[in-house]
């Protein structure tokens, strides 16, 4: 019996194709075409190369992704104002390419690309990279020791990071729940493994691996449970099914808001907001730090966008409800990230810390909700965002990659303390440091005073101009500690024998002067960027 | 052609500029363009008035603007200047005196490494007044006034190893602010009541403008007026920058810088005349300093110092006549020019006898000089004739008809002026008499000598000009050649006619040269200053300047001082201690708040589901309420 007869027989409706726009999503599907392609050359390359090809494969894939991303942005539709959307719904209605979802796929690359050059990184270590030898190993057993011996290397982690660079450029242009639950663990799940990847300390980053796992899922499962939520009230995954459901407010009033809570939790958690940022600075720290780089820049571009597309298209119609919280936790998470920043001791859990207060910021600009008006040019919330996402991500790499380079015998030396007088030995990177704690700031000249200047302006105009002093005055809080690292660099004594600096690979002397020249850049000729975020327009419905 | 006259300015600006660039090499010959340039000047300067002389008088005003200099909003300044009538004089007498002064320099500085540094200041000093007198806007002539205040005290702290110049040219400069207070309020207020700074539009608005606004302008000019001009009660710093080489003296501090401000009273006429109010402050004040600067004049055995006060008592009146109206004002600006004559003749003639007497500046270390320093005698006689006003010199003509003025204004005024002009003639006698009279009181090595021709050539030609400057009055010229700029001034009558009040002030004159050669002429002067207590308060005071530097001391520098001790109490224990305090809380909320980061999972995880407890109830709340 053919198959054909069968089909015939019980008389099945024919299932219609799925329409797929692939040039749209060619992107998405280059990076995790390289991810797979990664897995093959993991089983079949020859040892004594792999690391070298699996690095090319990547940094390659994401070249070639970011080129097409660059031309699928300009093939969507032109808008001259912020108003309105451009581009489309694609994938039957799984994704929506559009002006910010295609621009966050091009910071998103652009820190994938600078973070693989951090993961390639290979002569801090004599040789080997930041990550560990065999992670089945027990730290300190003579297995371990085996492995560092025969100079035994992960090469896993280039395919790893592409399937969670995809899992973030799927979320940040998600169009559906599912999609984006499905995105969420995709970005997900390979971080938890990288966390604890680390080859020194590797204790401490396997704790931080499992305390991230542990509490990703405990979050994970709060948005999967609102996403349940939204579909009893709307009966649709899709987002602008929702936003008709909320503006006609077919349900019960109780139904929404606690849809609308759990999946807020869901997405604070991956940007970091307080209560729901605990795991921040544990991770951070624990981390290999390219590790750490590339979470901070990406998860945090990849959530805000998902939160903005959330609250703004789905959840468009209930804002009046969700703002007064969301104001809450923007001051409440600015203020604990400056603060407790102030008593930190080590560089890596003060940048997760200061990664918090940013989280904070970019809230405030979150929270203005404001689309713009025809005629006028005041940057909206949503171009803010992404402005500001780019400067942040940026800096942070590059603050990142110079942690890599302080080191003692043990590694790194992320204690504070160490860091005295690096002024005064490497007056470059030292330098590079405080351009970076500056553009944190948010200090005239830098990437971070313009980047600062949107997210409280969007807020001003959507009507929060207390919140903006609030703001500014937690600003003026952090830069204490920031301009306090740049004290301890340049105007403090050594103790003992001072730092290190390890002498980088060309490999990070790049990614650190492309993030300084970024970061300078984007503060004195925001222009540029500024008018591209700006020309993303709103998002598709 | 006047489109030249930023020339003027450039020419003196380039040289001075060439001379601080140029260094070492130029040090042979620096001195001599900077002589160049202020000469290259006054030549300009003649021409430019020999072709102002072949125009209507209606057509002697020729404005020009260099470049926009501020264009922001509604605040629109032009780099603009005008000479007419009151800045071609002033051209003439800046660059005149100034260039025989350069000359003069030439010799008096030759010994002095840094001669090439000392006429680059000098040039600067030109360029500075030249723009100040050429302005066409108050805020281009703030400029110059800025820029001679910035000349005036490099010059004096010149010889800036010696403390007391370096203490002297900080104490000008601090008092010339006080000052420059006024002139920016004024300048501001012209602004805003007015909306432009343009010396023209200003005066032209002033009439119509009210009581309240006339008199604070006014006010506040004079402010300026009395910073720069060292009028009382900002007239401390003078005395003391006398310790500038004497040439600097003789330029800055006698003929030209110090009256700027009766020029600034002058060329903003139309204020005052709307003032009545404005107008009696400024005659107070030149009054007031007119008798000061006499009595501190006849007390001090300095004698630069002494010339100094002659310089402020002078310069009162020129203020007084400038405070007189339209009446006035040809008068102050006549004693203005004769007073640039005779005094810078003085000046450079005590800089001669100093030359001779080793820098000592006693008097009473000197006498008998007439014999050793014959010519700078006969000329420093000249200039000792023009300003006790002996009939038919220079000083004659000026002071005898601002006096006759002020007796049409008011009798005290008058008799104020007259008695001024009694202790003039005795002051001067006293140090005429002191200084090349009596018997030869100079220690045994010290071997005085005529100064070489460099010197002595520009005291001859300033001592003809003391001598010869009161043409200027032959048939009313200056009075009827000013008019276009300071108006026409109603004819007073006098009680008594003209000719009887000048005899009664060459009689008073007469009687204070008595006096003064019955004191110092007839009877031998100690060689010593006697001690403050054998002498009469009046002398005490005289030699103190009349406690103005006490008065100073007092009234704003101790004050100032407990001012400011409070203040950095206050900075310290208030400020930073609330600071401070903010950044220890700060620091204690930070350690409180990091405490719930304990490493364990399940308290992260418990404070998570808080969290999300907080948020579902908050949306409730915020909702359902």
């Amino acid at each position: 019996m053919s198959i054909s007869t069968l089909a015939a027989a019980t008389d099945l409706p024919p299932i219609p194709a799925a329409d797929i726009e692939y040039s749209l999503i060619a992107p998405l599907l280059i990076v995790v075409g390289a991810a797979i392609v990664g897995v093959l050359v993991e089983a079949f390359w020859p040892r004594s190369s792999r690391f070298a090809a699996q690095a090319v494969l990547a940094c390659g894939a994401i070249v070639a992704a970011l080129a097409d991303t660059v031309w699928v942005y300009t093939d969507l539709d032109r808008v001259e104002a912020s108003l309105t959307a451009r581009g489309q719904v694609a994938a039957e209605g799984a994704l929506s390419i559009d002006g910010p979802g295609v621009f966050g796929w091009g910071i998103l690359l652009v820190f994938g690309l600078l973070s693989m050059l951090l993961f390639a990184e290979r002569r801090l270590e004599g040789g080997l990279s930041a990550f560990t030898g065999r992670a089945a190993d027990a730290p300190g057993s003579p297995a371990e020791a085996d492995a560092v011996q025969r100079r035994l290397e992960h090469s896993e982690i280039f395919p790893l990071a592409l399937f969670a660079l995809v899992g973030m450029m799927l979320f940040a242009t998600a169009n559906d729940l599912l999609t984006m639950f499905v995105a969420l663990e995709v970005l997900s799940l390979p971080l938890y493994i990288l966390c604890g990847l680390a080859r020194r300390r590797r204790l401490l980053s396997q704790e931080a691996a499992l305390k991230y796992f542990l509490l990703g899922a405990f979050s994970s499962v709060f948005f999967l449970y609102g996403i349940a939520l939204a579909y009893g009230y709307s009966g649709s995954f899709e987002l602008s099914a929702i936003d008709t459901a909320v503006t006609n407010r077919t349900d019960s009033e109780t139904l929404l808001l606690a849809s609308i809570a759990l999946m807020a939790v869901g997405l604070l958690f991956k940007i970091g907001a307080a209560p729901f940022h605990t795991w921040t600075p544990d991770v951070y720290q624990g981390a290999p730090t390219p590790v750490t780089a590339f979470m901070a820049a990406g998860t945090k571009a990849a959530a805000f966008l998902a939160l903005l597309r959330v609250f703004y298209v789905g959840f468009g119609g209930a804002q009046w409800d969700w703002r007064p919280t969301i104001v809450a936790i923007a001051i409440v998470t600015m203020f604990l990230g400056a603060v407790v920043s102030i008593s930190q001791t080590d560089v890596k859990r003060m940048l997760a810390y200061s990664s918090i207060a940013h989280a904070g910021f970019l809230l405030v600009g979150f929270v203005g909700v404001y689309a713009g008006v025809a005629g006028s040019d005041r940057v909206t919330s949503v171009s803010s965002i992404l402005f500001y996402l780019a400067v942040y991500g940026l800096s942070s790499i590059g603050a990142f990659a110079i942690v890599t380079l302080v080191r003692d015998s043990g590694g790194e030396t992320t204690h504070l303390s160490k860091w005295a007088g690096l002024g005064r030995t490497s007056p470059l990177l030292a330098g590079s440091f405080a351009v970076f704690m500056l553009s944190f700031a948010g200090i005239p000249l830098t990437g971070g005073f313009i980047g600062k200047w949107g997210v409280f302006s969007a807020a001003y105009s959507g009507g929060f101009w207390w919140l903006v002093v609030i703001g500014v005055l937690i600003s003026a809080l952090a830069a204490y500690f920031y301009v306090r690292v740049i004290v301890l660099m340049f105007f403090t004594d050594p103790v003992g024998d001072g730092p290190t600096v390890a002498v980088p690979s060309p490999l990070t002397t790049v990614v650190i002067v492309v993030a300084v020249v970024g970061t300078v850049a984007l503060g004195i000729i925001p222009g540029p960027v500024l008018d591209l975020a700006q020309h993303a327009g709103a998002f598709v419905r | 052609m006047f489109d030249l006259q930023w020339l003027l300015i450039a020419i003196p600006l380039a040289s001075g500029a060439l001379l601080l660039i140029w260094g070492k090499e130029s040090d042979r010959f620096g001195h001599l363009i900077g002589t160049a340039a202020s000469a290259a000047s006054f030549v300009l300067g003649v021409v430019l008035f020999a072709a102002l002389l072949g125009h209507d008088a209606e057509d002697r005003s020729h404005a020009v603007s260099l470049f926009t200099w501020i264009d922001t909003g509604t605040f629109h300044v032009e780099m603009s200047f005008v000479y007419d009538q009151l800045s071609a004089l002033f051209v003439l007498l800046i660059t005149g005196v100034g260039t025989l002064i350069h000359v003069y320099s030439i010799g008096y500085m030759e010994h002095d490494e840094r001669r090439r540094r000392f006429f680059a200041f000098l040039n600067l000093f030109i360029a500075a007044m030249l723009t100040l007198v050429l302005a066409g806007d108050y805020l281009v002539l703030f400029l110059g006034w800025e820029g001679v205040g910035l000349a005036s005290y490099l010059l004096i702290g010149f010889w800036q190893h010696k403390p007391s110049a370096a203490a002297a040219a900080k104490k000008a400069f601090v008092v010339n602010r006080v000052g420059d207070i006024g002139m920016a309020l004024a300048i501001m207020l012209m602004f805003a009541q007015f909306g432009t700074s343009a010396i023209a539009a200003v005066n032209a608005a002033a009439p119509g403008a009210t009581d309240a606004v006339t008199t604070s302008l006014g006010l506040l000019l004079l402010l300026g007026a009395c910073g720069k001009s060292a009028q009382v009660p900002l007239q401390s710093w003078l005395l003391d920058a006398m310790e500038g080489p004497t040439p600097v003296s003789a330029l800055i501090h006698a003929a030209t810088m110090v009256t700027a401000g009766v020029y600034l009273v002058v060329r903003s006429n139309a204020i005052f005349d709307a003032s009545e109010v404005a107008r009696t402050a400024v005659i107070v004040v030149g009054l007031v300093t007119l008798l000061a600067g006499a009595w501190i004049g006849c007390a001090k055995d300095d004698i630069k110092k002494a010339l100094a006060g002659s310089t402020m008592s002078q310069i009162g009146y020129m203020m007084l006549a400038a405070g007189l109206g339209p009446a006035g004002y040809p008068f102050a600006i006549f004693h203005l020019i004769t007073h640039g004559f005779f005094k810078a003749n003085m000046f450079l003639g005590a800089g001669s006898v100093m030359h001779g007497m080793d820098d000592d500046v006693d008097m009473r270390h000197y006498g008998g000089l007439r014999k050793a320093m014959p010519v700078t005698f006969a000329t420093f006689a000249l200039g000792y004739l023009a300003i006790i006003g002996f009939p038919g010199f220079s000083g004659f003509w000026s002071k005898d008809k601002i006096i006759e003025t002020a007796f049409g204004e008011n009798l005290w005024v008058g008799l104020g002026a007259l008695l001024g002009a009694g202790v003039t003639a005795f002051y001067m006698t006293r140090l005429m008499m002191m200084t090349f009279f009596g018997d030869a009181r100079w220690k045994d090595d010290v071997h005085p000598h005529e100064s070489p021709k460099v010197m002595t050539v520009p005291l001859v030609a300033l001592g003809a000009l003391s001598l010869l400057g009161g043409v200027l009055l032959v048939g009313d010229w200056i009075v009827e050649w000013l008019e276009p700029v300071t108006g026409h001034a109603e004819h007073h009558e006098l009680a008594v006619p003209a000719i009887v009040l000048t005899l009664i002030i060459t009689l008073v004159a007469a009687t204070g040269v008595a006096l003064g050669f019955l004191t110092y002429g007839r009877r031998p002067v100690a060689a010593e200053t006697p001690a403050d207590g054998s002498v009469s308060f009046l002398a005490r005071a005289g030699r103190h300047e009349l406690y103005g530097n006490e008065l100073n001391e007092a009234v704003v520098v101790r004050p100032t001082r407990h001012l400011t001790r409070f203040l950095v109490w206050f900075d310290g224990k208030g400020i930073d201690g609330f600071v401070t305090g903010l950044a220890d809380r700060l620091g204690d909320t930070s350690q409180l708040l990091r405490k719930p980061q304990t490493g364990y999972v399940r308290s992260y995880a418990l404070t998570m589901f808080a969290g999300v407890a907080i948020v579902v109830l908050c949306l409730l709340a915020v909702t359902l309420a």
